[in-house]
């Protein structure tokens, strides 16, 4: 069923980019709403995966490319490029299922058609106590042959404070 | 094969964000719904054209009603519609009793009048499914205790 989820999803990105005039505007939204998303999606993660808590970078990218990407997209995206410090990783997703029927038009080049994805990843790390910075860096959508999410950890969140809604 | 926790915050977020927007001056309320609504129809319309590739075709009206309240709602809300109920001229009532798009919010008449914005896109959905079947309808919805909600289709032949 995921064609509910990414045709919604094609009209979502649709709609922005009538109302917002930029690119750059609808590639905030898109983060802003991902970011409301993920933290409340790691709950639903949370409580169906019983994935206990991570103890270092390394399990956190495999909890989410093993275990949260296959469940919630059906894929399971592979880990590399890992920085010598350990703390940036890239994943690698042979296919985006959000692309399928999709297709940029020339006068939105700039438009970072997935960047839902990035907000999510970052909302809900932040829930589990993780400041990381996402981003695409290859998008099969812009003529990439594969899709690169590269995923780079900030530091620690000390203080459990509730989310600041944006 | 995205989960359906997904579409459901996806939807969730949707409605929250274009209010937002509106509040702050992107917009007024009115067009939000339309927003909605204008979504569900561009996603009806893709699905029912996935839907209904290899199926037969369909004989009349009731039986394109039927489909949308058993095979197009099961694949949506993964559930079928509760009651349909017609007057042969055109009008058709879809009951859903538990909408899964309102069971989180409440069970009765707690933020009712939040409701409508949260039918807008399903009526789209079912006027963009009913448009690509050759069916030109006005859909609405009305919910009086949650999550029970019903949908009203409004036909008349393309």
């Amino acid at each position: 069923n995921s064609e509910l989820f990414t045709l919604t999803y094609g009209a979502l990105v649709t709609q922005l980019c009538k109302d917002y005039e930029n690119d750059e505007d609808v590639n905030k939204q898109l983060d802003k709403m991902g970011y409301n998303i993920g933290v409340r999606l790691i709950e639903d993660f949370l409580a169906r995966s019983s994935v206990g808590r991570c103890h270092d970078f390394r399990e956190t990218a495999d909890v989410i490319a093993k275990i949260a990407f296959k469940m919630y997209l059906g894929i399971t995206p592979s880990i590399t490029n890992w920085s010598p410090g350990g703390d940036e990783f890239s994943l690698i997703l042979e296919n985006n299922p959000l692309v399928d029927f999709v297709e940029l038009p020339d006068n939105h080049s700039s438009l970072i058609y997935s960047n839902l994805l990035c907000g999510v990843l970052r909302g809900a790390l932040e829930m589990v106590q993780m400041a990381v910075d996402v981003k695409f860096v290859q998008d099969t959508l812009k003529g990439d042959s594969v899709t690169e999410i590269r995923m780079k950890f900030i530091r620690r969140i000390e203080d459990n404070l509730p989310a600041g809604e944006e | 094969m995205a989960d359906e926790a997904l579409f459901l915050l996806l939807h969730s977020e949707m409605v929250a964000g274009l209010y937002r927007a509106a509040e702050q001056g992107e917009g007024e309320n009115g067009r939000c719904t339309a927003k909605l609504e204008g979504m569900g129809f561009r996603v009806g319309q893709g699905l029912i054209e996935r839907f209904t590739k290899d199926t037969a075709r369909f004989k009349d009206e009731l039986d394109i009603m039927k489909f949308i309240c058993k095979d197009f709602w099961t694949t949506v809300f993964k559930k079928q519609i509760d009651n349909l109920r017609t007057n042969h001229q055109g009008i058709y009532v879809l009951q859903d009793n538990k909408f899964r798009l309102l069971t989180q919010m409440s069970a009765g008449k707690q933020y009712l009048e939040h409701a409508p914005k949260y039918l807008a896109f399903t009526c789209g959905l079912i006027r963009g499914g009913l448009s690509n079947l050759g069916i030109k309808s006005i859909v609405t919805a009305e919910v009086s205790s949650m999550p029970a909600c019903k949908l009203f289709s409004e036909y008349s032949v393309i």
